[in-house]
């Protein structure tokens, strides 16, 4: 466990990432990585959350006995994704339709309290804070990476509806990656889901083996038992 | 002893000031999430009867009626009703296909007076991402096809697709979703068919008599309507 801000930055980003090492949430990983923009949406929602509620539970460690500790930490995490809930709602109504039920399940994202027990509870709230950061960007750079791919194989397509998250300026962000593609159907089905999350995987664990003197990659790093 | 009662007081307060933020958040937030609902549905509306056809307000004109089974809502559904200087244009019937491949799939019906049909949009539906979806504006120009038809043109008898002697085209792989939908949209015409006069008739226009007195007939109507299914 790293206490300095380039090890929670790198623990976060890479050899601890959530999505890809301690493979946490996965239920909205998987079902909402079907195009950038919604992967997007997730994403920024997950890294608020989590930043919130790690800085929280930091703030109160000395105040919470130990045997009370989850209940408060499920209370503390389901009262922050409800904020963010109402607040999409209110300002990104559209996206908002389209993530659904995604945005309330947040609090069922292992992740969260698994950072929240694993980290948060036992470090100073700058720490905690900016752990919640990298963890978040690195499972919300899963999430993007695994909707693009997704996305372009799906539909042949980048960033389409952008308009739902960045308003209607970035309705021209959008890419067509592969002209006239008639779409790859699997890709956007579950089961592309859990391929793509194979595969991302898979390179993961291949450039840990390429680079020179890091044998680590075998061996995931602590896993919060709240899995 | 002690320690419980501690305990359960943190806790208590933790829940309390759970709630307390997420209230505050409520609050600041009711307004602008019902505006929001509002603009959604008024949008979706306008998709159906263009703008200029009514001058109106769409969202707030509107009767609740009875579904007597053709609509596949089962209960009470509410039609909103566009008008031009208080003259019946069209009436918007949602409905429910409850045959698509992978589940129920809700529409907005929108009705000129005379019959025909002024558009219809799929509201929700979960049929397969790449086949049963191009019932959706976005991916096909299929549902548009329905646009300006009635049910003397074409014949009741085909209002099906081109698989079955109908009038209207099949989607690829997609055969029982176009089937479901071709239906939903028959029966919400053969509702207005039988219902029609009276969707326009219990006037609810706000500015004109008082909310309770509107009670009365939006109650007479609905035990029509289930009388006519009946028989």
């Amino acid at each position: 466990m790293s206490d300095t801000v380039g090890g929670l930055a790198r623990e976060g980003l890479w050899s601890n990432n959530p999505g890809l090492v301690q493979l946490l949430g996965l239920c909205p990983l998987l079902a909402v990585s079907n195009t950038v923009v919604n992967a997007l949406g997730l994403g920024l929602a997950t890294i608020l959350v989590l930043m919130l509620s790690n800085t929280t539970v930091s703030l109160i460690r000395h105040g919470v006995r130990r045997e009370i500790r989850i209940p408060v930490f499920v209370l503390v995490i389901a009262s922050f994704v409800t904020v963010v809930e109402l607040s999409m709602n209110a300002w990104f109504h559209e996206l908002f339709l389209i993530l659904g039920i995604f945005i309330p399940l947040i609090v069922t994202n292992c992740a969260i309290l698994g950072r929240a027990e694993a980290y948060a509870s036992r470090n100073p709230p700058g720490l905690a804070a900016l752990d919640g950061l990298m963890m978040g960007l690195g499972f919300a750079g899963v999430l993007v990476a695994l909707g693009a791919f997704r996305e372009v194989l799906g539909q042949g397509t980048l960033f389409s509806q952008a308009e739902l998250l960045l308003g209607s300026a970035a309705s021209g962000l959008e890419l067509t990656v592969i002209p006239g593609y008639d779409g790859f159907l699997l890709a956007a089905l579950p089961p592309g889901a859990f391929i793509g999350l194979g595969l991302l995987l898979a390179l993961k664990n291949l450039i840990d083996q390429r680079r020179p003197g890091t044998h680590t990659m075998a061996q995931p790093a602590e896993a919060p038992q709240s899995g | 002893m002690r320690d419980i009662l501690l305990a359960g007081g943190i806790l208590l307060a933790f829940a309390l000031s759970g709630v307390g933020l997420v209230s505050w958040t409520f609050q600041g937030t009711v307004d602008r999430i019902e505006q929001n609902q509002r603009e959604a549905l008024l949008q979706e509306l306008q998709q159906l009867v263009p703008p200029d056809r009514y001058d109106n307000a769409l969202t707030d004109d509107t009767l609740d009626v009875e579904d007597n089974g053709l609509l596949g809502m089962h209960g009470t559904v509410t039609a909103y009703r566009a008008r031009m200087d208080d003259e019946p244009v069209a009436v918007i019937l949602p409905a429910k296909a409850r045959d698509g491949y992978t589940g129920p799939i809700t529409l907005l019906v929108g009705i000129y007076a005379d019959g025909r049909i002024a558009g219809v949009r799929v509201v929700d539906h979960s049929e397969t991402p790449g086949l049963g979806d191009a019932i959706e504006p976005r991916r096909s120009n299929w549902i548009n096809q329905f646009v300006g038809q009635s049910l003397d043109d074409p014949d009741t008898a085909e209002w099906a697709v081109k698989r079955d002697r109908g009038a209207f085209d099949q989607l690829t792989g997609a055969t029982v979703t176009a089937r479901a939908v071709v239906r939903a949209v028959r029966d919400a015409l053969l509702f207005y068919d039988q219902f029609g006069e009276e969707l326009f008739a219990s006037d609810t226009a706000p500015d004109e008599e008082p909310q309770d007195a509107n009670e009365d007939p939006d109650g007479d109507e609905s035990s029509e309507g289930e009388d006519d299914s009946n028989e």
